[in-house]
Order: C-alpha cells, then structure tokens, then sequence
C-alpha cells in the first residue's frame, strides 16, 4: 500500500460516483395498496427538507470519507456513516410518506436503497479488507453488525416498511419456516457429516473403493435440484406407505423428509471429497514419524491426519452449509416449509413484500453462515500457517 | 478413455432419442405416472424447451465470460490492482446467495419470463469464470513474459499474443464450471416462468406425475454430463497445443 500513501482510493472513487448516481434514481416506493403498481419517490423528498438534509449530508460525507486510500479506518467510519444516513432517511421516509396516504398505503425501499445499500457494504468490505483483521476481530464485528440490526428491527422504527408489515400480519408463520430452514439446512448438514466423514475415512485408505464412490457421488449432484426434490416425493411416499411404523417418524412423501433428504444426498460429494482431500493433506515426513513412534493407523488418524486435515474438512463442511440454505428455499416448492414458502407465495401473488421477506433473510442466513465458517476454518488453520 | 469411446456415443444417443422421439419411452416411463394421466410431457415440444433451455445458459455464459474475462483482465493490470482484494471478496460472497433468492428478486424489476433466469444465470456465471481468469491471468510463467517484453511486444500484444493464449485453459475450466452450474440452476427458472425444461419438472411436481420429473430431470442431467464432457475434451484438445507450442514450465 505504500504507492498509494497520499493518493485517492480507486474503489473510493468508483463507490462515489456510482453512490452519487444512486441519490439520482427513486429512492422509496409509495403504493395505494399492496398489489398496485407503485411511484418512485426521490431520497430528497421522502419527508420535509429538515428531516431528509441530515441523511443526505451523512450519505455524501459517507462517500467522500471513503476517497483517502491510506486511512482504512476513515473509511470504514464513512461506510458506517453512509449506512446511518440511509437507514435515517428510510426511517423518516417510512414514516413520512404514510402521512394521509390511506390506510393500505404500502411504502418500500427503492432501486436507490438497494443501490447505496450495496455502495456502502462493497465500500465497509474494502476497507476491511485493507485492515485484514484476524479471525476473533472478525466474528467481533459480525456480532456487532448482527446486534446493530437486531436492535433496529426490533426498535420498530421500520416496521412502516411494507416488507414488515407482511412480517407483522405473519409473525407465527415466519418462525415456523425460520425454524424449518434451519432444520433443514443444519440437520442435512450433520447428517451429511455423520455419513461423510466415516465414508470419507474409508474411502482414504482404500483407493478402489474412492474410485467407485466418488464417481457415484458426483453424479448425484449433475441431478438438477428441481429433479432431485420431485424424484424424493414418490420414493418417500412409497416407503411411508410399505413400511410399518415409517410414517410414524415423519416419513412421507410431502414435507419435511424429501426435502431433507435430498439435501443430504447433495452434500455428502463436498463432506467425502473433502474429507479425502484433508487426510490426504498431512504430509509423508508427519506420517512416517508418528508411525516411527509407534502409533497404529487408529491413533494416526486422530492425531495427526485429522488435526491436520481439519481446515479443509471444515471448507467442506462450509460449502455444504451455503448450499443447503440456498437449496431449502426450492423446498417451499414441494411444501417442505422454509423460507422458499414466502418466495413462491409472492411469486403466485405478484407481491414482491412477500418474496423479499422471505428472500432477505435467506440471503442473510447463507452470508452469516459463510463468514462464521471462514473465520472458524482460519481459527483450525495451525498457527505457522496462518503466519505465512 | 476405452470406456469413454462406448459411453461418450451412448449419452448422447440417448439424449437426442428422449428429446426428439421421447413417445419411445412410453413403457419405460408408464408405471410411475398416475393412472390415467399422460406419461410423456406433451404441453410443449421437449426440443423446443430444449433449445430454449441451451440458449438461456448458451447467451448468460457468453454476456458472463465477456465480462469477467474483461474484469479480470482490469484487476491483473497495474491501475487496476486496487480492486483486486475487493474483487475477490465479492466473488467470494456473491456465490452464497441462493440461486431462487436472486431469480426471485429479479422478478419484481424484470417481470416473468426469460429475463430474470438470464439475470440470475449471468450473474452466477461471473464468478467462477472471474476467478478462474485472476488465477490464469497471473500465474504466468515469469520467463516468458520477460521474454515477450524482450522481444518488444508492447503491453496490448503481450495481452493478446502471450497472456490470453496461456491463460485459456485455466479460464476455459472456469466456463465449464459455469456452464455445468447454470444448465441446473436455469431448470430453476421455470418457476418465473422461463421456457426451460424445468418446466417439464414443474409440472410433473404440480400434478405429481413422477414420469414427468423423471423425464425433465434426466434431460438436464443427460445435457450436464454431455456439456460437462465436450468442455473438458477442448479444454485437453487446447492444453495439449498449447503445451506443445511452449517450453515445459
């Protein structure tokens, strides 16, 4: 970083004009009713002038503070600020543009929110990633970002917002298919892992049996994930139907379990090939000296081989995580619960509430999900590694 | 190889007879329809979806390659290292968000149809054809561009005679690695109402016709190993002249 000590940050410069350009498009949406087609409302006219300039300077600034490329903590400050700008103007303009609009008035962010939103999170990640935190310092941040959104949603300074109104008129649904997804996502993965890493074992020390496994597993996941959620239901309906007491676990051919297991069948190719790829990973020398200390091939594995592997077991692990919360939203398809319920019955009603609420929080899910995973496979990483 | 000889032809026989004479396979498919319903999809022409299908992924590859090819050509060049951490951090997180997520929410700003899968489609496409391209882009061997920079090739010939033509391969396994993705996600798509063979899948789900599903999803899987197959037989074909032509690394 030392040529550009005192110079301008290029990702700065690109994140202000792009920034600026944003303010120029419709920056809330104002609409008689839920279904109707709805006006664009500018970011300086959501509420009296008094209310909106302290969010437009705080916008701006936000964007000039991220300019100097050598001060990275400046420009995390204008990230933060940006952001604070934009939630001051969405509040006020929620609130602002309901006044006298009718009592199924709906408001909702704009093409310009999601602009800025996106301006100000590229911009937060760059300079984080010029500080290069370590590990901890990162799951410090996620904790406070989480805590900060957490207390805003809960605030209810947004609930005028149209996508939580569709929250509030379904609060019981929205746990129930939060539960559902997690369920489905976290039960598939340890499942997965149950059977993928003894397979993965296996699989390590018998090179004939990787070449008959591997392939079939691979294959598994060319079956497009529309197909494999069909392909479940008649065969879980068929065993629900033929075997005594199936039905009384669950097992049927709508649901939960076709869903579930379709899930698992796409993970275990990450789980096994990771796991193969990570035993594999200790080096010969490591191996002939714990051999030449005299431990057997059980106590190989438990002390070296998989310490050692474990980063990349844990990738594996990490891969299959985002997979299956993106995978279980098509699980609202064939009536498995989850998140996809509200996507598919907004797609079915046109109403786009309905499907950010449920699109939101899996995108949400699957980004936390990937960066708790990362810092944990950095956290296993051995110290002399993380060094190099 | 031997295996591939008898296999190769027989994938792909086996596809151009479901797509072009699927009635052939009436008996096959009988018994997991429901009684009475029809056992081969018949709404529309499987080769019609086919194409459709093949075109959707065909246009979202072609408009994504462009783009990251251009991009990564951007951040491997010196103005341009500044974005290059930022570039990878967002290939990074951008491959966690779910597919349906993003057709969904292209549907409100692109309405129903082909626009939201070819959104959601090019928009997966960039990432591994992106990181791919950074990867080849700067692992070339030190040697030969200095070399080409002795020889007086000026910047824009060594990009194009030397850079590039090193870097195919690698960005070549970033597009079959796209192409793979996208025939499947774009099965997907059927649900904004995209003229893909998912809709075959979709409604064989709706009625719950198992022949219906099976049908679709074996096209697209037949389609996934074929693609999956010819790509890594150029990407061998191109390597090997390549490697011919250059000295051994």
């Amino acid at each position: 970083m030392a040529g550009a000590r005192h110079g301008v940050s290029h990702p700065g410069v690109l994140f202000a004009v792009l920034g600026l350009a944003a303010l120029l498009v419709p920056f809330m949406t104002l609409a008689a009713n839920r279904i109707v087609a709805a006006e664009g409302v500018m970011a300086w006219s959501v509420a009296p002038a008094a209310l909106t300039i302290p969010g437009l300077v705080a916008l701006v600034l936000g964007l000039g503070l991220g300019l100097p490329a050598a001060r990275p903590r400046l420009r995390l400050l204008g990230a933060v600020l940006g952001l604070g700008g934009l939630l001051w103007l969405l509040v006020q303009g929620a609130s602002g543009l309901l006044d006298g609009a009718g009592d199924y008035a709906r408001v909702s962010p704009a093409l310009g929110v999601w602009c800025l939103l996106t301006i100000f999170m590229l911009s937060m990640t760059d300079a984080l990633v010029q500080l290069a935190p370590g590990p901890l310092a990162r799951g410090t941040l996620l904790a406070a970002v989480l805590a900060a959104l957490a207390v805003i949603l809960w605030s209810g300074a947004l609930a005028p917002l149209s996508v939580l109104q569709e929250y509030a008129s379904r609060k019981a649904a929205f746990a129930d298919a939060a539960l559902r997804h997690l369920a489905l996502a976290f039960g598939s993965l340890a499942t997965a892992a149950l059977i993928g890493f003894p397979v993965g074992i296996l699989c390590h020390r018998n090179r004939r049996l990787r070449g008959a496994i591997l392939p079939v597993l691979s294959f598994l996941q060319t079956i497009p994930s529309l197909a494999m959620f069909g392909l479940m239901i008649p065969i879980l309906g068929w065993i629900g139907d033929s075997v005594p007491g199936a039905q009384a676990f669950g097992i049927a051919g709508i649901g939960f379990a076709p869903a579930f297991l379709a899930l698992v069948l796409y993970s275990l190719l990450p789980v096994v090939a990771n796991t193969v790829a990570g035993l594999a990973a200790a080096p010969p020398a490591s191996i002939e000296a714990a051999r030449g200390m005299g431990m057997t091939s059980g106590q190989r594995l438990l002390r070296v081989e998989l310490p050692m592997g474990l980063p990349i077991l844990l990738t594996g692990l990490r891969i299959v995580l985002v997979q299956n919360i993106g995978l279980a939203v098509i699980a609202g398809l064939i009536g498995g619960g989850g998140f996809g319920t509200f996507v598919f019955q907004g797609l079915n009603q046109t109403a786009t509430d309905l499907i950010l609420l449920g699109a939101l929080p899996s995108v949400a899910l699957a980004l936390i999900s990937a960066i708790v995973m990362d810092i944990l496979v950095e956290l296993t990483r051995p110290q002399a590694a993380r060094a190099a | 190889m031997k295996a591939g000889a008898i296999l190769r032809p027989a994938v792909i026989l086996l596809l151009l007879a479901l797509v072009l004479k699927p009635e052939w396979f009436t008996p096959v498919f009988a018994p997991l329809a429901p009684e009475g319903a029809p056992v081969i999809y018949a709404r529309s022409s499987l080769l019609s979806l086919s194409l459709s299908h093949l075109g959707l992924v065909a246009a979202a590859t072609t408009a994504a390659t462009f783009v990251s090819v251009t991009l990564a050509i951007l951040v491997t060049r010196e103005a341009g290292a500044a974005f290059r951490p930022l570039s990878r951090t967002i290939t990074n997180m951008g491959q966690t968000f779910p597919p349906v997520a993003v057709l969904a929410l292209a549907v409100p700003a692109l309405g129903f149809g082909n626009g939201p899968t070819l959104v959601a489609l090019f928009l997966y496409g960039l990432l591994p054809i992106f990181e791919n391209s950074v990867t080849g882009l700067s692992n070339l061997p030190p040697a030969t561009m200095e070399a080409a920079r002795g020889i007086g090739l000026n910047r824009w010939q060594r990009l194009i005679q030397v850079e590039l033509p090193l870097a195919l391969p690698v960005i070549l396994t970033g597009i079959r690695l796209s192409v793979v993705i996208s025939l499947g996600t774009a099965t997907i798509g059927s649900t904004v109402a995209a003229r893909t063979l998912g809709e075959v899948i979709i409604a064989g789900l709706l009625t719950s016709n198992t022949a219906y599903v099976l049908q679709g999803g074996l096209i697209v899987g037949l389609f996934a190993v074929a693609v999956y197959d010819a790509l890594i037989q150029l990407e061998a074909r191109i390597a090997r002249r390549s490697g011919a032509r250059k000295a051994p690394r």
